[in-house]
């Protein structure tokens, strides 16, 4: 009978942790609550518009112009649409159309935006051991898979996975998965140019990332572009506001608010002198 | 190999500069680590006294599950505390996804099963003799559970450096919980991950360092505990 007065006691104890370690959760989530509802916007984002410095460049003017705290989290495209499904987000800049229209065919979001857009380059060892230079991407992904060198996809979902998948199609190649010479390195962009460089391997990126890569190799770049220009290789990037309807708890105002920014002059004007290594990286192009 | 010595001067100018990103990263990674560290103490100790001290049915089962959990991956937690947090989860309403507290839940279900599982360890290694002595002396019960208690004392901070150690490390519940948002769930290891990927290797080593700083000073200041009691 001692005994089970002492364990009753000790429960009572942990009761009473519990209790303090659960007020002192809650109570430091109101707190950092309170100032979330109003001012704050949270955006999910792909990793190409952080990992350039876009966001870091653009987003402080934003916040000053009309004292709405942004936030970001930028992960791959196919991460950033479920957060926004997930009403974990208030809004979305993206960059895969197809993935896009049907997010927002289900309800998830509304007034898809487009922004900005630059290119994707097909980029590989300057010795080009396939000989894809100056061909169409269809003809050269052909070249790459008959002659079995190195691709590294990103292998994660993101918008630049979804192009490429898209490509391989368009080439009447099979979506490659376990050949030898293709290896999915599941990592964001520039990790992904780093394993290709070290592989000697090709990869598809959106030129933006490529540029920064090359900006950070000082001048030695491992890769460098071999296929460009070719209408298909077109890469926009959108923003989508999470729809309030799906989710009403969502701050809708402010990511309207950040959608009409991005489309106005000023912020357009900003996106197109942006430069890494005296290089434009996106060429705005919303719609009013 | 540059960037491991670029790394090294890094991590001195980071600091010696007050480089506020930096600075607000390590106070991230120490209000959570510490919210998360309090609160497993908290429950950990009386429960890993229990399952030491007390003969009970099950308690080999439950043993073994504690030892399990001691396997947990970081990211499957990240994981599935993502799944009750988020908006639509059973705790969404608390609004508790992409904040400090929110990673320190995660990480206190990291740190339980170490301080659970080493208590009790401690607790049972006290010598059962201790008790018969005890109460030959004429220590009523209460004598002796608070005894044992104080002798397992060391035993406790070995749990706690060990749980500290494992929870300032930690990049998956930081990176799926927190967000990795800068000025506000940037941790330490979250930010490594990112200058990694950014292919900036040599921020990524300076932090590193940094984070080994911040330990280093976490483990000389139990040291210094570790001696006066």
């Amino acid at each position: 009978m001692v005994k089970k007065e002492k364990i009753i006691r000790i429960l009572f104890i942990l009761a009473v942790a519990i209790a303090v370690v659960s007020t002192a959760i809650f109570g430091a989530a109101q707190d950092s609550n309170a100032v979330a509802q109003e001012e704050t916007l949270l955006m999910a984002t792909t990793t190409s518009t952080d990992n350039t410095g876009l966001l870091e460049y653009l987003m402080p003017v934003f916040s000053e112009k009309t004292g709405i705290d942004i936030r970001w989290i930028s992960s791959g495209t196919g991460k950033a649409l479920k957060l926004g499904e997930n009403c974990d987000v208030d809004v979305l800049l993206v960059h895969a159309p197809q993935a896009e229209k049907d997010f927002v065919a289900r309800g998830f979001g509304i007034d898809r935006r487009k922004i900005m857009y630059n290119d994707f380059v097909l980029i590989g060892p300057p010795e080009d051991p396939a000989t894809i230079q100056g061909k169409r991407v269809s003809e050269a992904l052909q070249t790459i898979r008959s002659s079995a060198d190195i691709f590294v996809s990103r292998g994660d979902g993101s918008g630049t996975h979804k192009m490429e998948r898209a490509l391989w199609k368009s080439a009447n190649v099979p979506t490659p998965e376990q050949e030898l010479w293709y290896r999915q390195s599941g990592q964001g962009m520039l990790a992904t140019i780093n394993v290709a460089g070290e592989l000697k391997g090709y990869t598809l990126t959106d030129r933006g990332t490529y540029i920064k890569y090359e900006s950070s190799t000082e001048g030695n770049p491992a890769l460098v572009v071999l296929v460009e220009g070719d209408a298909v290789l077109l890469n926009q990037y959108s923003i989508i506001p999470v729809d309030p309807k799906h989710c009403p708890r969502v701050n809708y105002d402010n990511a309207k608010a950040l959608s009409d920014w991005l489309a106005d002059d000023d912020a357009q004007r900003m996106i197109g002198e942006f430069r890494l290594l005296g290089k434009q990286l996106f060429t705005p192009n919303a719609s009013r | 190999m540059d960037f491991i010595q670029d790394g090294f001067i890094q991590a001195f100018a980071l600091l010696l500069n007050r480089d506020a990103a930096t600075y607000s990263a390590i106070s991230a990674t120490l209000r959570a680590s510490g919210l998360a560290m309090t609160a497993s103490l908290l429950l950990g100790i009386p429960l890993g006294y229990l399952l030491g001290y007390f003969d009970f049915r099950l308690k080999k089962q439950i043993r073994i599950i504690v030892d399990t959990l001691l396997a947990l991956p970081t990211v499957f937690i990240g994981l599935v505390i993502y799944a009750l947090l988020t908006r639509n989860g059973p705790l969404g309403e608390a609004g508790l996804l992409f904040t400090i507290p929110g990673i320190a839940i995660g990480q206190m279900i990291l740190s339980l099963p170490i301080i659970i599982a080493l208590t009790a360890t401690a607790v049972e290694a006290v010598d059962r003799n201790l008790c018969i002595t005890l109460m030959s002396l004429g220590a009523n019960r209460k004598q002796v559970a608070v005894t044992t208690l104080w002798e397992v004392r060391l035993g406790i901070v070995a749990a706690a450096v060990t749980a500290t150690g494992r929870v300032l490390t930690e990049v998956g519940i930081s990176l799926m919980v927190g967000g990795n948002i800068k000025w506000h769930t940037r941790t330490i290891t979250t930010a490594i991950a990112l200058e990694t990927s950014k292919g900036e290797f040599g921020m990524g080593i300076a932090l590193g360092l940094v984070l080994l700083l911040i330990a280093l000073t976490v483990n000389i200041s139990l040291a210094g505990l570790r001696r006066r009691i």
